[in-house]
């Protein structure tokens, strides 16, 4: 029972920390980005090509991952997103579709269609239990819950204490006005979504070995991730995280213990929120 | 001219539309050896119909239509496995249980914004394909259901192994569709949809009952989208779970914003083209074709999908 909650939670962290940039780029551009998870996707194999192909270390790998999808989201935000955000949701959802297609395929030509495995450093491997077993905890599991929580509360400070989290947020609440106040709103887009797309990256890199990792992860995630913003509204850090967190802990508990219906308390759950709160659970009332 | 007879001089049919589809009815006759290609494409042809109904008349975006035309399927194809093999009978069940799985879903889609509607329509697919997986006992799960056999058309055409009979079958049916759409569009209720999907607070302000305009075509279209299932489960007798796939989905938004949206012949011609595009590139790499497609729809999107019908603005600067 324990051990379920724990797995839920580390699950539901790693779906904050592969989601956020979506909510970002949802509240700041307005922009649908079905393409979200090609991002996470392309963190998880620069980890394991890193590994397999250049021999170094996870630890010194997931950082890269960080480092190579950021770069890559602040290419395609400066190449291409860009001309997309004045544009109707169906052209953007219609882009971004296009994208992910590009990506699984390319994906499957170059590296090929099977699962990635990721050789785990040996201290990440362990599994602790407390109260006799009735909560075990897997070493690798706790510390993505580790590097996640505190990759919130980083994000959470960035967001309420710097200039640029305060650029940012007027820049969500009203475009205009913000770059009419003199804000690089530009800038704050290309930024945000840099580190939004490189967050996606280093949770798929931390999420390989949890999630599995092969050509149609971002079709294959794509659901969760757009559950995660729209159920937790994207004006918040907290409402992706909570959301994040009941997603998690719904998958794996329904999972195992009504294994036949598989995935679809996740979609029931989803529908029944967004039919009760169509703005999602924890947005403000208007905007 | 008074605004009744204006816009039934709209919705009068064209001789050209006329022709074109008398050669459309012409075409399994003519071509006998491709029967299966042309029942497959008017089959999705129609699908598209029905997406464009909701999407190019009334602006809704949906992810999931597949959910409709899945259920048609299932339905059509388990009515004539276990009730009844006549294929009339089963269409029209396919469509009213369509029909009603529409009028249910049309309330989630009526609030909140273009997020929570696509989360909706794809929610509402990923469920039942994720039923259809899980009912194995019902629809043969991952298997498909098999051994569908249907009986002959009006108790006189039987369905032949070139598929002749078939792609008669659905060009009728959809050739009827087609024409109750082209009357609907250009009637008082058509064009109080347009005006929905341009301003709907103005509509509602002008005194268009958006709720009601919104659960009535979004059952409609999803009827016709269970038609299509179902003509495809009978053509083929065959239902399996990629009729819900998100695949199809995106396939059929696709196709729709080839051949223009907001115009019935787009849904049509946006077929061929997808079809045909389809099987150039997947005979040419059947594997990655979809690196293909990817590429095609973004480059689309980057150019503007209303130019892709006009040539000669391609080389202007948005």
């Amino acid at each position: 029972m324990l051990t379920l909650l724990f797995d839920g939670v580390a699950y539901g962290m790693l779906l904050f920390i592969l989601a956020i940039g979506l909510a970002v780029t949802l509240g700041l551009m307005n922009f649908i980005n079905l393409a979200h998870g090609a991002f996470a996707m392309a963190g998880g194999y620069t980890t394991v090509l890193l590994m397999q192909h250049a021999g170094l270390p996870f630890l010194v790998c997931v950082p890269l991952a960080f480092v190579v999808t950021a770069l890559l989201g602040a290419l395609m935000e400066a190449t291409l997103y860009r001309r997309m955000y004045n544009k109707p949701h169906l052209d953007q959802v219609l882009f971004s579709i296009g994208l992910t297609f590009m990506a699984v395929a390319s994906v499957d030509y170059f590296v090929g269609s099977t699962q990635q495995l990721i050789q785990l450093p040996e201290f990440l491997k362990g599994r602790t239990e407390w109260l006799d077993g009735a909560l075990g905890m897997g070493h690798y599991r706790l510390a993505i819950i580790g590097v996640c929580a505190v990759l919130a509360v980083v994000l959470q400070l960035l967001l309420v204490r710097t200039r640029f989290g305060a650029q940012l947020r007027a820049s969500v609440d009203n475009q205009r006005v913000a770059a009419g106040m003199g804000i690089h709103v530009n800038k704050i887009f290309l930024s945000t979504f840099a580190v939004g797309s490189g967050l996606a990256g280093l949770g798929g890199a931390l999420g390989a070995e949890v999630l599995g990792l092969d050509p149609i992860f971002p079709l294959k995630y794509m659901i969760y991730f757009l559950i995660v913003v729209a159920v937790g509204g994207t004006s918040t850090l907290t409402g992706p995280l909570l959301a994040a967190l009941l997603l998690g802990i719904a998958d794996v508990a329904g999972k195992y213990y009504v294994p036949k219906l598989g995935a679809f308390i996740v979609y029931a759950l989803m529908m029944a929120i967004l039919l009760w709160r169509p703005q999602g659970l924890f947005a403000r009332d208007s905007r | 001219m008074s605004a009744a007879n204006s816009l039934a001089a709209l919705a009068k049919p064209r001789w050209w539309e006329a022709a074109l589809w008398l050669l459309l009815l012409a075409l399994p006759w003519l071509w006998p050896t491709h029967a299966l290609l042309i029942s497959e494409i008017t089959i999705i042809a129609l699908f598209a119909m029905s997406l464009d109904l909701i999407l190019g008349y009334s602006g809704i975006v949906s992810l999931g239509h597949a959910a409709f035309f899945g259920m048609g399927a299932y339905t059509a194809a388990l009515f004539a496995k276990h009730l009844h093999p006549d294929p009339l009978w089963g269409l029209l069940v396919a469509l009213l249980v369509t029909a009603m799985l529409g009028a249910v879903c049309s309330l989630g889609v009526l609030r909140g914004s273009d997020l929570t509607r696509i989360m909706i329509t794809l929610g509402v697919a990923l469920i039942l394909q994720e039923l259809a997986n899980k009912l194995d006992w019902l629809t043969g799960g991952a298997d498909g259901l098999q051994g569908v056999i249907m009986g002959p058309v009006l108790g006189r055409f039987e369905f032949d192994l070139y598929g002749q009979t078939a792609a008669w079958y659905a060009l009728v049916v959809c050739g009827l569709v087609f024409v109750l759409l082209r009357r609907l569009v250009h009637s008082p209720f058509g064009y109080s949809l347009q005006a929905i999907r341009d301003n709907r607070l103005r509509a509602q302000a002008i005194g268009i009952p958006v709720h009601a305009r919104l659960v009535a075509v979004y059952t409609l279209s999803a009827a016709l989208a269970g038609l299509a299932g179902g003509l495809q489960a009978q053509t083929t007798g065959f239902a399996s779970l990629d009729v819900f796939g998100f695949d199809r989905s995106a396939d059929v938004l696709l196709m729709l914003v080839i051949g223009g949206t907001g115009w019935l012949w787009g849904g049509l011609i946006g077929a061929v083209v997808f079809k045909t595009l389809h099987s150039v590139i997947s005979a040419w790499t059947p594997q990655y074709w979809t690196f293909w497609l990817g590429l095609f729809l973004v480059l689309l999107m980057l150019v503007g999908r209303e130019r892709l019908l006009r040539p000669w603005t391609w080389g202007r600067t948005s």
